[in-house]
């Protein structure tokens, strides 16, 4: 019997609008993008039985659907959180726990209408042992080894800023891009210093919108009249590491990132080789480069050549980050679900970039500072 | 009580019961790490446990003081109490004994040219007020 996950994702959408949206709180998000997912695949919301998102919106979107579903997993690890969702949901059907899941994101990164207040004072390990020194949210955390690592591999400046150079040219594809402006490497070289070696063009966005998945069974899809082909879960991972970046064992590599990569392509029974599009979650300029050696789409060093020239632009023999990324199509603040949504319409072949030919494609994304980590192999037919 | 610079203050850490003795150390400007001495393993961040062997069996030890420059950012947009400071490196120091932590350097430009990686570096401390002092580093021959 294979190994391959039986699930499926059969609705997939993003809230109607994306960017701005101060009209509407972080609940009203996930609830938009809910219907919007169970109108994309034309189920009855009484055949949700199981709901996955973040912390306690789980709880919150069943009440405001007028559910009691008997499967929750509110798993919070960060941005790729909704991989984690869509693997645990795998699972979850795969040994009668649930039979169609809801998973869905909502966040008011911009606007912060809404939102749940945790931050502040305390004395957990991170505020103890790395917030005193001048932290100042992710920009000056997050990419704290990459001087280290173009110490060690060559990296040029010019290369990473090739990284969002490269989206750009994919976001001008993409009429809901929030960056749609072509740029050059000296656009971002030129571009305001936000934490050396990162410029501001380096950074993702700051913005409104979610998206929502329904996961079912393969056979379940398979008996249905749905309006796009089924997205199958051939193979999926997850891993999480230090939760301190201070504690990164090494700092040119993200071991959580290369756990979670090994687990979804064993399962999927292929490898990088066989893959023909791909998303790499991209808070940051370096975070592509870190993902396509440690899944193993290139050897150690190789990424950054490997963006600079071209690979993974449009027309590239591996299109990468087809959206434009969290660097220029949209990030929210937990951008996983961006991620897996663009995937979703490459297999469909409904993507406004629309890659020809898709019939694997692999979702990466990153949680906290490479504190955790998820992939998904999707494809547009059962792997023989 | 957080140091004042301007009027925003740098954040002071709030020890717990595990670190407490971490803090007291560096108040008395001491740099102290927990030594395993089931697997004879220094360790940082301080824990009740030793997180390679597991084992309760610690010991704290003063520390060389000594490490490397082993990464770092340089922040272009302060943290409260950094306005002064910026543009300002927040650095990763490899410590003689093993583990790393999290640090400012001092005594040097925060400048790409002057922050060489691997350079040798030697723990100072930083008041936060109240007697609390942060760990920092800067560059120290051998």
């Amino acid at each position: 019997m294979s190994r391959r996950s039986g699930a499926a994702i059969i609705g997939a959408a993003e809230t109607t609008e994306l960017g701005r949206i101060p009209h509407m709180s972080e609940l009203s998000l996930h609830l938009d993008a809910a219907r919007n997912a169970i109108a994309d695949c034309g189920i009855d919301v009484s055949d949700i039985d199981g709901v996955a998102g973040v912390g306690r919106y789980p709880s919150l979107v069943a009440q405001q659907l007028g559910l009691t579903p008997t499967y929750v997993d509110g798993t919070s690890v960060g941005g790729c959180s909704f991989l984690v969702h869509v693997r645990h949901a795998m699972a979850a059907i795969a040994s009668g726990l649930a039979s169609m899941v809801l998973v869905t994101h909502g966040e008011s990164g911009r606007s912060r209408v809404g939102v749940s207040g945790f931050r502040g004072a305390g004395s957990s390990p991170a505020l103890q042992f790395e917030a005193p020194y001048g932290v100042n949210g992710p920009p000056t955390m997050f990419p704290i080894g990459v001087v280290r690592y173009m110490k060690e591999f060559g990296l040029t400046h010019e290369q990473l800023a090739s990284v969002p150079v490269v989206q750009r040219q994919w976001a001008a594809r993409n009429p809901r891009a929030m960056k749609r402006e072509p740029i050059t490497v000296e656009d971002v070289l030129a571009s305001d210093l936000i934490a050396y070696p990162m410029h501001l063009l380096e950074c993702c966005l700051v913005t409104d919108g979610g998206g929502a998945l329904l996961v079912t069974s393969a056979d379940r899809a398979g008996d249905m009249d749905l309006p796009h082909p089924a997205v199958y879960v051939a193979g999926a991972g997850e891993a999480v590491g230090p939760a301190m970046i201070s504690q990164m064992d090494d700092f040119t590599t993200s071991a959580a990132f290369r756990a979670s990569g090994r687990g979804a392509f064993a399962q999927a029974e292929i490898g990088p080789g066989d893959v023909d599009h791909l998303m790499v979650y991209d808070a940051f300029a370096h975070l592509p480069i870190y993902g396509l050696e440690d899944l193993g789409f290139v050897s150690r060093g190789e990424a950054g050549p490997f963006i600079a020239d071209g690979n993974t632009a449009p027309g590239g023999r591996l299109p990468m980050n087809t959206n434009g990324g969290g660097l220029a199509y949209t990030h929210t603040g937990m951008y996983g679900m961006f991620a897996i949504q663009e995937s979703v319409r490459q297999l469909r072949g409904t993507a406004p970039a629309q890659v020809p030919d898709v019939e694997v494609s692999v979702t990466h994304g990153v949680g906290g500072m490479f504190a955790a980590a998820a992939t998904l192999v999707l494809t547009n037919h059962v792997l023989s | 009580m957080d140091v004042v610079t301007g009027n925003r203050t740098k954040l002071a850490p709030q020890a717990t019961p595990e670190t407490q003795p971490f803090w007291d150390a560096c108040r008395d400007g001491v740099l102290m790490l927990q030594w395993c001495r089931r697997c004879s393993t220094a360790f940082f961040p301080p824990s009740l446990y030793c997180p390679r062997c597991v084992s309760d069996d610690g010991e704290w030890r003063v520390a060389s003081g000594r490490g490397r420059l082993h990464t770092y950012v340089i922040a272009h947009r302060a943290a409260p109490g950094f306005e002064a400071e910026v543009p300002y490196a927040i650095a990763i120091v490899e410590l003689d004994e093993g583990p790393r932590m999290m640090s400012n350097i001092v005594g040097i430009p925060n400048t790409p040219d002057h922050l060489v990686l691997d350079m040798e570096l030697r723990v100072a401390f930083e008041s936060r007020g109240d007697g609390v002092q942060v760990p920092v580093f800067g560059p120290g021959d051998r």
